[in-house]
């Protein structure tokens, strides 16, 4: 009976989630606009300058197009993830959270919920952006398109994890802009997601060891790796290492009596 | 455990960062009884709901639900609670109907139970015909009638309501106060409703008077005109805050 009820709860919190993403038509247009404005303009003004040597798990040359759509995909679930901490602080100052938050079950349990919910939301937003790069001649071998699903819920997950992280750390929505300039932004452009980690090195090496080490990287190389049938163990780690902090820090960040809602005398 | 007290309150304080928001609190609600919570603003109303609500951590006292202790059985205490908040909590861009619906998955209930309880809550309220409007379509008076139904769905045995008539006109608050104080009477449900409009309190009910965070007068509407020697509650509540206009 108690599993049921979870199972209904969760169901709830993902159908609720996804309802509002389809029937927000503007929501759903920016969010593919976004990625296919880099795709096809961006991508496509560097190709001729970047040079691009064959690295794993490309077994060729290819074009940059084809090299930063994984970093592109994952850049939709970076903003995915951030987007889902938005409608949480928006949540809490409209007070829509607190129903979740006053309802029968542990709250570790209704973040999960709320960040698989997230997660169910970017990963159908990859789905469509992969679709388009593919008449656009960005075409994974089949079996890619499954492998990739499981690294995208990863993925999404900890990144969603970390938006649920800074949610909590947020006191008012005005504040979220700061998340665009000091953790999106960083987050993104040092990352494997527009250069490979060989190319970076040869600028610089602190930014190499930063872009190594930072998480949206590995996820970037996990879905890369993924999309083209390969597993990629290290990247696997390493996200699910941080998916596991921030979730964590993320639950203690909620927990009424631990973490900073205390501090900042609002749920 | 004493399951003839659906609330009780015991010795609670709160301060944030220092300053003190509620010192020692004290008092119990029974079933069948409406309790109005008349105070300022800034007298400490909203602090006590967040911390019933477990949505604060209670640091010092003990708050108890139908006899579960909030901190250490919360989702037991949680449970026995229906909650609506002073701010509109409905997804405007849902419909009624999906808006309780999502309600009753968070409370686990089945499809069928779902379907009959929305329907016996919002018939009650003259709201069924309208389920299938999307909730900004409404106007505040029936917002908040959909959000009582929402919290009852549960069938809780304590509703708390926070200060639910502000913005809204004539008509619809005394409806809304008129269907409460009937819910408390004929369901036996415990309601403890936050205010500071006066005309909201009936004879019959339990007065708690917070001000500047401690109780200054608890029981019924005579005890409280006994206690401070006046003839109206404006009066008494005006003597309790010593000036300070509700």
């Amino acid at each position: 009976m108690k599993l049921l009820h979870y199972w209904r709860a969760m169901w709830g919190i993902i159908w609720r989630e996804l309802w509002r993403f389809v029937t927000q038509r503007e929501r759903f247009i920016s969010a593919l606009v976004r990625p296919l404005v880099w795709l096809f303009v961006f991508a496509a003004g560097f190709r001729a300058a970047l040079g691009l040597a064959i690295t794993p798990p490309y077994e060729t040359y290819i074009l940059y197009e084809v090299y930063i759509t994984p970093g592109l995909i994952g850049m939709i679930q970076l903003f995915n993830g951030m987007q889902s901490s938005l409608s949480m602080v928006y949540d809490r100052e409209m007070g829509s959270m607190r129903i979740l938050m006053v309802c029968p079950l542990p709250r570790w349990f209704l973040l999960l919920s709320k960040l698989l919910a997230g997660t169910g939301v970017s990963v159908l937003q990859v789905y469509v952006f992969l679709a388009i790069a593919w008449f656009y001649d960005i075409q994974a071998p089949w079996q890619g398109y499954l492998w990739i699903m499981p690294a995208l819920l990863l993925s999404g997950l900890m990144l969603g994890a970390l938006g649920l992280l800074l949610s909590s750390f947020i006191k008012q929505l005005e504040n979220f802009a700061g998340v665009m300039n000091f953790v999106i932004f960083p987050m993104f452009f040092m990352s494997t997601a527009l250069y490979p980690l060989w190319k970076i090195k040869e600028s610089s090496a602190l930014l190499h060891n930063l872009a190594q080490y930072n998480p949206f990287s590995q996820a970037v190389e996990l879905i890369r790796f993924a999309l083209y049938g390969q597993f990629n163990s290290q990247a696997l780690i390493y996200t699910l290492l941080a998916f596991s902090v921030f979730m964590a820090a993320a639950i203690i960040g909620y927990n009424p009596s631990k973490g900073m809602m205390m501090r900042k005398g609002g749920a | 455990m004493n399951s003839s007290i659906a609330l009780s309150v015991e010795d609670l304080s709160f301060s944030y960062s220092g300053k003190k928001a509620l010192s020692h609190v004290n008092f119990k609600i029974k079933p069948g009884e409406c309790t109005v919570l008349l105070g300022p603003n800034g007298a400490g109303k909203s602090t006590l709901f967040s911390l019933i609500t477990r949505l604060y951590d209670t640091r010092e006292g003990r708050i108890e639900l139908c006899g579960f202790d909030i901190k250490r059985q919360t989702l037991l205490a949680l449970a026995k609670l229906g909650v609506v908040f002073q701010q509109t909590t409905l997804d405007m861009d849902l419909s009624v109907m999906q808006n309780l619906r999502y309600h009753t998955s968070l409370h686990g209930m089945g499809c069928k139970q779902a379907e009959q309880r929305i329907r016996e809550e919002l018939e009650r309220l003259n709201m069924y015909d309208r389920r299938f409007e999307k909730v900004r379509q409404l106007n505040g008076g029936h917002r908040r009638r959909v959000e009582i139904a929402r919290a009852l769905l549960h069938k809780p045995s304590v509703l708390l309501l926070d200060e639910p008539t502000v913005g809204l006109d004539v008509p619809s608050r005394l409806s809304i106060v008129e269907y409460v104080h009937r819910l408390a009477a004929e369901e036996h449900l415990a309601v403890l409703w936050a205010s500071h409009l006066i005309d909201e309190i009936y004879p019959d009910d339990h007065l708690i008077v917070l001000h500047k965070g401690q109780v200054k007068a608890n029981g019924t509407v005579d005890d409280v005109l006994k206690i401070t020697n006046t003839p109206t509650v404006k009066d008494a509540f005006y003597t309790l805050t010593q000036g300070e206009t509700a």
